[in-house]
């Protein structure tokens, strides 16, 4: 927590501060994505054992442990490189869904800020559309599918809204969780059309998609990444 | 070591994608067999430290393995070894290795035969993803 830098602005009676997301905020992302997962595992698994192959927790847990790894071995300066890390060793590690689907968004996340060593909550914004992009483009899936998507585009949408109101990257990653929490509920009711729990066709109604509240876990920890304590 | 060294045309090579190694070898001996061995054929099952599951790495390597410059075709099982498939080709780059939308072992199958008989690449790939529509009885 706190680990985004702090970037003076205006800094007229020296309380306002832009916080931009940094190697540092992102580095601190992946170590409170790695905490929940593992504090998560077992419900995530239960999810996942109600309508897929029981394995999303511990799969994520493989895979947030290995960027924990990498990340530690690594001196990635840039935001953008520490997402390519990331990415990559997500989907050599993982072996099951998650890996690709995660890694290919985090990927396309730390391509689109490129060489930014700071990103600000728009370039945030554009990296996690194109993270969110990703995900559908590898999957094939959409919204309304009972899939991940179901939590990414609504966190996505809700992180752009709040951003084009004028907030600041902490209140628009708060808004982002908040709305990836509504979308993931909101898989319960609908039919999977998407992975194994497709094959269950209307079975599949009345649980909540792993897949959507392992993205919830991804964007609190976006959130607590980038408020800054004790600036 | 893949089947179909030495033949005398540069033949497409074919790739097999599985969460278990055991179904991907299983069709490769099957492919084998329905090719006379002319086709080569590597296979990618399991993650690397041998869970069901796919492995980037191995999925690479095959497609490297089965490489002998006519081009790869390459199938997947589902879910991850699809996913995971589409991540490999896509970093590759590469227009003359092809994913291909298709059953399994009929796919592969209608692949390998006829890339025994030296046909290309988009003639295979078009042979496998047609499989889908033929009925078995």
């Amino acid at each position: 927590m706190g680990r985004a830098g702090e970037h003076p602005r205006a800094a007229v009676g020296g309380l306002t501060v832009t916080v931009l997301l940094d190697a540092d905020g992102v580095r601190g992302w992946m170590a409170g994505m790695a905490k929940a997962v593992d504090r998560e595992r077992d419900r995530l698994t239960e999810l996942d054992a109600a309508i897929g192959d029981g394995d999303h927790g511990i799969s994520l847990q493989r895979g947030f442990t290995a960027v924990e790894a990498a990340l530690s071995a690594a001196s990635a300066g840039t935001p953008g490189a520490v997402l390519m890390l990331a990415g990559r060793t997500l989907v050599s590690s993982v072996g099951g869904a998650s890996g690709p689907l995660y890694g290919s968004a985090l990927r396309a996340m730390g391509k689109a800020l490129a060489d930014s060593g700071g990103a600000d909550a728009e370039q945030v914004v554009a990296g996690l559309a194109a993270a969110r992009d990703a995900i559908a483009a590898l999957g094939g899936a959409r919204g309304g599918d009972k899939t991940m998507l179901d939590a990414w585009i609504p966190a996505v949408d809700g992180f752009d809204s709040a951003v084009a109101a004028g907030e600041a990257l902490q209140a628009a990653a708060l808004a982002a969780a908040a709305a990836a929490e509504g979308g993931a509920e909101a898989t319960v009711p609908l039919e999977a059309r998407k992975g194994r729990a497709s094959y269950l066709g209307p079975r599949s109604v009345g649980h909540l998609d792993p897949g959507a509240a392992s993205t919830v876990l991804l964007f609190r920890a976006l959130a607590d990444a980038v408020q800054v304590t004790g600036g | 070591m893949s089947e179909g060294d030495g033949v005398s045309f540069p033949s497409v090579g074919i790739v097999l994608v599985s969460h278990s190694p055991e179904l991907a070898s299983g069709l490769r001996d099957l492919l084998a067999q329905l090719s006379a061995g002319l086709v080569p054929v590597a296979v990618a099952g399991g993650t690397d430290d041998g869970r069901l599951g796919t492995s980037y790495g191995r999925i690479a390597g095959a497609v490297a393995e089965a490489d002998r410059g006519a081009g790869v075709l390459v199938l997947a099982d589902l879910g991850s070894s699809v996913l995971t498939a589409r991540m490999v080709l896509e970093d590759l780059e590469r227009g003359d290795v092809v994913l291909v939308d298709a059953p399994f072992v009929e796919g592969a199958v209608a692949a390998a035969v006829l890339a025994s008989t030296g046909a290309g690449l988009a003639e295979a790939v078009a042979t496998a993803r047609d499989a889908r529509g033929v009925p078995k009885f």
